[in-house]
């Protein structure tokens, strides 16, 4: 008996599918799928809730214990995890109803709202360094922006994950700066075509092609990212006179206003005694 | 530095300054001392009223509508005290006078630690 190829497909399906008996997950669909295995969505019946299944070989069972290590409210949270019936590593996380950086961009978000979620990956970030974890592969298909705004940093990778190419840092050697590296070339990512300078430059001085170049770690880039969105000069951006005049100009907007406003009177007062 | 202390200090600089200007009133010019004395008390009144309203509700807007009308509403009784020459400069001391205010409230808002604040939008 010859088989379609849909037919063939299908089993091919049904085969790769978690077997989840012996754990208190009901498989619902596939919601997709990476170099380390595969993500579900699943529905816990012990705590009646959609939770998300990551499934993948057990020699990457690792990223499980490191999520789970990171409490952040920038890191999805770990319930669960263990070893399947048919032998693969799982574990069990928040399902974030959301969308992934790259697709959040479609909207055309504000410049505003596009740093408040490149800020919360940076403080995840800097968070995980300070638990002495990496995540290697940092991307905008593995930052996730839920529907009322709160921001997550997924699949963090073990050793052995070589990255993706664009946000790879070039050295082979990886540390805080390969993340800050990655995390450049996400703030350059996430720019629209009008971003000022100063956040370029930002972008460019985090992804720079020697390490020692970089900023050290993420609380320096947060900082600096801190100091545009207040209007402060920046150490990435040179700014000449006239950058430096606009930009104070902008800062204290409406104190200029008002002081103009009082020499505006006064002339005005003493022009029309004059007269 | 609280914001009654930015308030009184900011209060009392513009002040003197609003008074000084009052020396391009030649007519007035003999009575430069008492304007810049009054000036200043004036200030440090709005200031310290401004620093109050600032520790107590953190809005810009609010805070140079409030240094507006205070600096308005004692430019106005200063300018309605009897004078030497019996002349008021009404214009003259409450259009500035108003505009200190403002500057006042604002910066009273901006600056200084707050105290414990109801936030506005």
């Amino acid at each position: 008996m010859e088989l379609s190829d849909r037919i063939v497909r299908h089993l091919r399906e049904v085969v790769d599918l978690p077997d989840l008996s012996g754990t208190r997950y009901e498989l619902r669909e596939e919601l997709g799928r990476g170099g380390l295995g595969v993500v579900y969505a699943a529905w816990d019946a012990h705590l009646e809730r959609r939770v998300a299944l990551k499934v993948m070989d057990v020699e990457w069972a690792g990223e499980a214990r490191l999520i789970a290590r990171l409490e952040h409210p920038g890191i999805v949270p770990v319930y669960e995890a263990g070893t399947l019936a048919d032998g693969r590593a799982f574990y069990a996380m928040k399902l974030v109803d959301g969308t992934r950086a790259d697709l959040f961009l479609a909207g055309d978000p504000p410049l505003g709202e596009r740093l408040r979620v490149l800020e919360r990956v940076g403080e995840a970030l800097a968070y995980a360094h300070s638990c002495g974890v990496l995540h290697r592969d940092l991307k905008p298909q593995n930052i996730m922006v839920g529907r009322f705004g709160e921001v997550y940093v997924m699949d963090w990778a073990v050793d052995g994950v070589a990255g993706t190419p664009a946000f790879r840092a070039p050295e082979s050697a990886v540390d805080e700066r390969s993340d800050v590296f990655a995390f450049g070339a996400l703030l350059a990512f996430l720019l629209p075509q009008s971003a000022p300078p100063a956040l370029r430059a930002i972008a460019a001085k985090a992804m720079s092609a020697q390490p020692e170049e970089r900023y050290p770690g993420m609380p320096a880039v947060l900082r600096e990212v801190e100091r545009f969105q207040d209007g402060l000069a920046v150490e990435a951006y040179d700014e000449n006179p006239w950058q430096r005049v606009r930009r104070f100009a902008k800062r204290n907007e409406v104190l200029l206003w008002l002081l103009g406003a009082y020499a505006a009177i006064k002339f005005l007062l003493f022009f029309a005694r004059v007269i | 530095m609280n914001k009654i202390m930015v308030g009184l200090i900011f209060g009392a600089l513009l002040g003197a300054i609003d008074g000084a200007t009052a020396w391009f009133t030649p007519e007035v010019r003999s009575m430069m001392a008492s304007i810049m004395v009054g000036s200043t008390i004036k200030g440090m009144i709005v200031g310290l009223l401004s620093g109050w309203f600032a520790r107590k509700v953190d809005s810009i807007q609010w805070g140079i509508v409030l240094g507006s009308v205070l600096g308005l509403a004692f430019a106005y009784a200063v300018a309605a005290m009897p004078s030497e020459t019996g002349q008021h400069y009404y214009l003259e001391i409450m259009l500035p006078g108003f505009v200190v205010g403002a500057i006042v409230g604002f910066l009273t808002q901006k600056m200084g630690t707050p105290g414990q604040v109801k936030r506005t939008s």
